[in-house]
This record gives structure tokens, C-alpha cells and sequence, in this order.
């Protein structure tokens, strides 16, 4: 498969996943080689210890298995994807508390408006524009988002942590925030709140 | 149905960041069921997540991590989790889900409890925190008993609707009150008013009945 052959940054991690929903094994060892160490990364920044990192990574990657035929690439990137069954999984672990999360078949959703027939190259774009809305980020704006999306801190822990108040973490993250929605385009959430 | 009330931008990225224990985040998770409008914050935020995650310096693993995880999904193989199925309501729930697992059905199914002159409600989860989410009933037309809070609340509502000083909220509308928030809402005419009501300290009643009642029906 040409897509695993490939170097990190051009591989196509939506198309491997896609792949491992089939079942595909040689594919199940790429997207794991690529991103397991980096979810050992995560699990140790939240505060475990070696071996509890690579037992996190072990349940991580049955669950990415287990449940790559829910992977919609029309909904998300692989790496939120893989990112989501992390979270839900230290949330499981460290919190020991349930992980409400919505259910995209459930009856009673109320359906988004009507997608663009280019959805799927559209969340492809998304990810891309936020990696870099992310990278143009200020550093003070930056280091807030990165301490609440991976170091478990709530915000009022990062304002004790970085000595701040937490009106001003709020706004930083607000400030993030709102730069990252832009990046998206004026059309982003159609309807304004 | 039109929402013009929202979550607060932090409780929703709090949600996606996975630093939201779990009463509000069942909150968060029925009204994103709701409201495509925060449903796209949250995916937004998620992606956050997800990138920061892709530029993550990668950690060295145990050489036989890929071989052991592979002995765990082959042990479980049959263990492949399937979409969930279509569900074969006639109409769609009132309840959308998390909600609904956590209630153990819709509306139809539900126990009520007494709660003070003609309230009821469901206790569902109490967190670690120690906040807690509750189902609540207002019959249509009847206040709710006055009150004011010592932290923050949050008010889903799921059917029928309430009006509070110059604000109304129907169904999917979140209200965010907090301790500064003397408030009364008032459930208005037609059905009766179902919300799913998140606290994180006691309320504090106002009638000296209430305050009776309180220690006993624990909220
Ligand atoms: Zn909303």
C-alpha cells in the first residue's frame, strides 16, 4: 500500500485508518508505529509513569482496532480521531468517571446543515489550517492551550501554574480560540451565535 | 428550533480538551446532540487535540509494544464494535442521547421523584467533583421554588420551556447561572418543563420550607 510507504508528514493517516477498519493489519502497524510513541507522550505529560503509559497505549490502540469502522473521515482527521479514543481512555483510567459522548445515529440528533458534497477533502483542509493557525499562535496564547489540551489542567490549575488570573487564561484561550475559527473561514458554523 | 442559548466557549473546550468531569459533560454531550452550532465547536476544539497530538515529540516505546497490543486485539477479536444500530423509533426521542442511557430510556420510562410543592426529579450522576446532574420537572405554568446558588449551574432544556426575568428557553437552550444569580424561572403554559440541571454546590433555597427539605431530598 503506497500510502504507508510514504514519509509521516505525507502519509495519508485517513486512508491507512480507513484501511484498518478492514481489518488490515499491515496497516493497524503503520498508523501504530506512527503514532503510539506520540500517545506514550501524551499519557506521560498527563502524569503516568512508564509502565502505565505503555499499558494506555496497548488499550488505546485495541480500542483505535476495535472501533476503526466508526472512523468517519468526513467528520474528522485520523489524528483527532486517535486523539479522542486518548482522551476517553486516560479520562477512563486516571478520573475513573464515564466519558459522555453523543451518538451520530441517535434519532433524537439534530443534523447539521446540509454538507458540501467535498466534505471529506474539506476536513482534510481543516486539520492542515489548524495546524498552522496553531503554529502562528502567540506563545503566551499557545502554551494555555497546550497545558489544558495536554497536561490535564483545568483553568483555574493553570492559573495558579503560570501565576496568572484566571480571567486572563480564559481570555487567552478565547483569544486562541477565536484565531483558530478564523482560520476557517467566514463560512465556518454558518449560523452565528 | 432555533437555540439562542449557548454553553460558555470554555466549557466547551474544556469538554473537548477531556478536563470537564463528567455531570457537566453530560450536559455538554446532550446539548451538542442538539445544536449543530456547538457540535462544530466541539469538533473544532477536538481537532486542536488532534494536531497537537500529530506534532507531539514521539516517546520510545517498549520494542514488543506493537506485538503485545496485536496479542490484545487478536484475544478480542471478536470484539469489533459495529456503528450503533438504527434505532426503530416511529418518532425520534425527546431524550437525545448520552442522556438517554443515562435515564435508562425516554420520557415514557422515567421514575419521578417529589421534589418540594410540585416538582420532580431524577438524581443521575454526582462526580468526583461533587457536581451533580439531575432530570428536572416543572409542571407548565408553575415557578420554580426561588434560588440562589453557591457555584455555577447550568440548565438544559428538553421539553416545554421557562422564561427567567427577560429570557426565554425552549428546548435545547442552556442557562448559565451563577452565584451571583438570584433567579426565578417560571415554566411556562403547555407541556411541562423538562431540564437537565447540573449544580456544582447545594442550592440555596429561599422559603424556610425548602430550606426544611433540603437536608432530605439531598440537593
Ligand atoms: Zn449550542
Amino acid at each position: 500500500m503506497s500510502t504507508i510507504g510514504s514519509s509521516n508528514t505525507g502519509a495519508d493517516w485517513n486512508a491507512v485508518l480507513c484501511s484498518v477498519a478492514d481489518q488490515d493489519r499491515e496497516a493497524f502497524a503503520a498508523l501504530f508505529n506512527h503514532f503510539a510513541p506520540r500517545v506514550k507522550s501524551y499519557m506521560l505529560r498527563l502524569g503516568s509513569d512508564n509502565a502505565m503509559a505503555e499499558e494506555l497505549v496497548q488499550e488505546s490502540f485495541s480500542k483505535v482496532w476495535r472501533k476503526a469502522g466508526q472512523f468517519d473521515p468526513g467528520r474528522a482527521s485520523a489524528s483527532t480521531w486517535i486523539f479522542s479514543i486518548a482522551r476517553n481512555m486516560r479520562i477512563d483510567v486516571f478520573r475513573r468517571e464515564n466519558r459522555p459522548e453523543l451518538d451520530p445515529n441517535d434519532p433524537a440528533l439534530v443534523p447539521d446543515a446540509p454538507q458540501a458534497a467535498d466534505a471529506m477533502v474539506e476536513q482534510k483542509q481543516t486539520a492542515e489550517r489548524i495546524g498552522s493557525a496553531i503554529a502562528e499562535l502567540p506563545e503566551e496564547q499557545r502554551q494555555v492551550v497546550h497545558l489544558s489540551f495536554f497536561e490535564d489542567k483545568t483553568h483555574a490549575e493553570i492559573s495558579d501554574y503560570l501565576e496568572i488570573p484566571l480571567g486572563t487564561v480564559k481570555s487567552r484561550i478565547r483569544l486562541a480560540f477565536a484565531r483558530i475559527k478564523a482560520s476557517l473561514g467566514e463560512d465556518y458554523g454558518e449560523i452565528q451565535k | 428550533m432555533r437555540i439562542d442559548h449557548h454553553p460558555s466557549e470554555d466549557i466547551l473546550l474544556a469538554y473537548a480538551a477531556g478536563d470537564l468531569p463528567e455531570s457537566w459533560s453530560l450536559l455538554v454531550a446532550t446539548h451538542i446532540a442538539l445544536c449543530p452550532v456547538c457540535r462544530a465547536d466541539v469538533s473544532t476544539a477536538e481537532a486542536i487535540g488532534g494536531s497537537l497530538l500529530a506534532d507531539e515529540t514521539p516517546a520510545v516505546l517498549s520494542s514488543d509494544a506493537l506485538a503485545a497490543t496485536l496479542m490484545r486485539v487478536q484475544a478480542d477479536d471478536t470484539a469489533v464494535e459495529a456503528e450503533s444500530a438504527a434505532h426503530d423509533h416511529a418518532t425520534p426521542p425527546i431524550l437525545p442521547q448520552p442522556l438517554r442511557g443515562y435515564c435508562g430510556g425516554d420520557l415514557d420510562d422515567l421514575k419521578w421523584k417529589a421534589l418540594g410543592r410540585n416538582a420532580q426529579h431524577i438524581p443521575l450522576v454526582r462526580g468526583a467533583d461533587g457536581a451533580t446532574a439531575r432530570l428536572l420537572k416543572i409542571p407548565a405554568g408553575q415557578p420554580v421554588p426561588t434560588h440562589g446558588h453557591n457555584g455555577l449551574e447550568l440548565t438544559l432544556v428538553l421539553q416545554g420551556s421557562f422564561v427567567d426575568g427577560e429570557s426565554r428557553f425552549g428546548r435545547g437552550d442552556v442557562e448559565t447561572a451563577d452565584d451571583a444569580v438570584e433567579h426565578q424561572p417560571v415554566a411556562e403554559p403547555g407541556l411541562d418543563c423538562i431540564c437537565l440541571a447540573v449544580t456544582d454546590a447545594p442550592l440555596r433555597f429561599r422559603s424556610p420550607f425548602a430550606r426544611l427539605v433540603q437536608p432530605l431530598i439531598g440537593i
